[in-house]
């Protein structure tokens, strides 16, 4: 049976990604294997979808492409604000997001449009810590469970919750998924992801044309971030004062709450700025290529 | 959902729902007709597929089923041209679909034998489908298990020969759906189980009196993403 709440992995008495993996193979009738081994194509298919990045690509609507490798570029000159290691988590996430839509494949974790935030916070970390595939592919279990409960309680579709579901829900993942990476137990990776979810409460889905382009590229960079920043605060023992399970029920009711003009219409929010309308009414004269 | 719902689907950007579910509707309708590569295509886009469909790629995402692509597959970016490659034209126009979810394609197929066939299909968000309507029927299954799908005359009994072969090559039935337009007119049923049928048995069931048509679907493998 699927993971039901965030207190449920709390409680649990044993390893957590034990606990994830055996309600994988009840939920799906797979087995062990074959969920590890689901799991490791999932991974190689990230580092692969990273590796394919192509930064002369443009999007569709010409809005999107080429930044990743600016950023790169940036990082190398050596004077980041954030430093060498939190350069590389925002080109990441900007390459992964302009290869999604510059329609590379890309793996949707949990949506496409968030598809930047896992793999930002991971690639980076694995490679600075020098991490085994086998570490990586646990950490996607903590992850995935996380993601499974904001499915479960709220929402993970920006049309139902705004972008919350989808930044918001990847960031949490990503945050659980560096916290049980740090070292984190159950309850720093819980409260990692209550953090995360918090800080990203009422963000509003509001594409730009409807597309997955603008503002939802850079989302990714913001939400790996937010990551990282309660991946630290939580293995530095710093809790949600706010139980996760019920940060998360908080944000099924913002995103009910939520506008429908707010919620991936392409009718609110930098959709409904001129310029956001201009790009609209350009999309549909575009020529058939 | 399952974990795999959450991490993944592997796929080509930039939307689940208007690219990676669009292919696996072109590819359903591809896999319905049975008989590779069709000749001729008319796709009709509704709702959200009409309005943001050219930006999403879900043109080039059908056309890419339709050649039996997978939503992974990067190729799905120059479907047009390939289409026109293997001798496959396509035509686009777009229409209020009344009652349709909004991201929803109608598809009219004409393969090389000569054979057509017309479904409509949505895309539910994730990359999941809804196949809605098949040949002027509404219909309601996914494709994610195995699935039998006959079309008979709508007369007593053939429900029952249907379940005596599953029973007889002993395939357990997880749903089963009956389907027609009036009393005594065409009749569809979808049957969704547990595992493939053996080709005997689909063989059996095509030389039955009244029924017109039968078509196996075996589960997709990707059909949760991977």
């Amino acid at each position: 049976m699927a993971i039901e709440s965030l207190q449920a992995l709390m409680d649990a008495k044993e390893d957590i990604v034990e606990v994830i993996l055996e309600s994988d193979c009840i939920d799906r009738g797979a087995t062990r294997e074959d969920s590890l081994s689901r799991m490791r194509a999932l991974y190689a298919a990230i580092c692969r979808a990273s590796a394919g990045y192509d930064p002369s690509l443009r999007s569709q609507s010409g809005m999107v492409g080429g930044d990743g490798a600016r950023m790169r570029a940036y990082v190398a000159q050596g004077r980041t604000i954030l430093g060498e290691f939190a350069g590389q988590v925002i080109a990441q996430a900007l390459e992964m997001g302009e290869s999604n839509a510059c329609m590379k494949c890309i793996v949707a974790a949990p949506t496409a449009g968030s598809c930047g935030v896992l793999p930002a916070v991971l690639l980076p970390y694995q490679r600075r810590e020098g991490l085994s595939e086998e570490t990586m592919v646990r950490a996607l279990y903590v992850a995935g469970a996380v993601g499974q409960v904001i499915a479960q309680k709220a929402s993970i579709a920006g049309a139902a919750g705004g972008c919350q579901a989808e930044i918001g829900t990847a960031s949490a993942m990503g945050a659980a998924a560096l916290c049980y990476l740090g070292g984190g137990d159950a309850t720093a990776i819980c409260h990692a992801a209550a953090m995360a979810i918090k800080s990203l409460l009422g963000l509003v889905c509001d594409p730009v044309a409807g597309l997955v382009e603008v503002p939802c590229v850079k989302r990714n960079a913001a939400g790996a971030m937010i990551a990282m920043t309660c991946a630290d605060m939580a293995l530095a023992g710093i809790r949600s004062a706010v139980p996760p399970d019920e940060v998360i029920l908080a944000m099924r009711e913002v995103g009910e709450k939520m506008d429908v003009s707010l919620r991936e219409t392409g009718l609110g929010g930098v959709a409904a700025t001129a310029f956001g309308q201009k790009i609209s009414e350009k999309m549909l004269h575009i020529p058939q290529d | 959902m399952n974990l795999f719902d959450i991490l993944g689907p592997v796929m080509v950007g930039p939307s689940s729902s208007h690219t990676a579910g669009a292919v696996r509707i072109g590819g359903m309708a591809r896999r319905l007709l049975g008989e590779g590569t069709p000749k001729r295509a008319r796709i009709t886009l509704s709702g959200s597929f009409a309005a943001t469909g050219r930006g999403h790629g879900t043109d080039r995402a059908l056309v890419a089923g339709l050649l039996g692509m997978r939503p992974d597959d990067e190729r799905i970016a120059s479907s047009l041209h390939l289409a026109d490659e293997a001798g496959m034209a396509v035509t686009f126009e777009n229409a209020n679909l009344r009652g349709e979810h909004p991201n929803t394609a109608r598809i009219e197929l004409t393969g090389a034998s000569g054979q057509t066939l017309c479904m409509t299909g949505s895309s539910l968000g994730g990359g999941r489908i809804m196949v809605v309507e098949l040949n002027g029927l509404r219909v309601n299954f996914s494709g994610d298990l195995p699935t039998l799908i006959v079309q008979n005359e709508d007369q007593p009994g053939h429900v029952s020969d249907v379940a005596s072969m599953l029973a007889r090559k002993n395939v357990n039935i997880a749903t089963l759906q009956l389907y027609r337009d009036h009393p005594g007119g065409n009749a569809v049923m979808v049957i969704e189980i547990d595992k493939a049928v053996p080709p005997e048995g689909i063989e059996w069931l095509r030389h039955i009196d009244g029924i017109n048509g039968v078509t196996f679907l075996n589960a997709e493998e990707d059909s949760h993403g991977d």
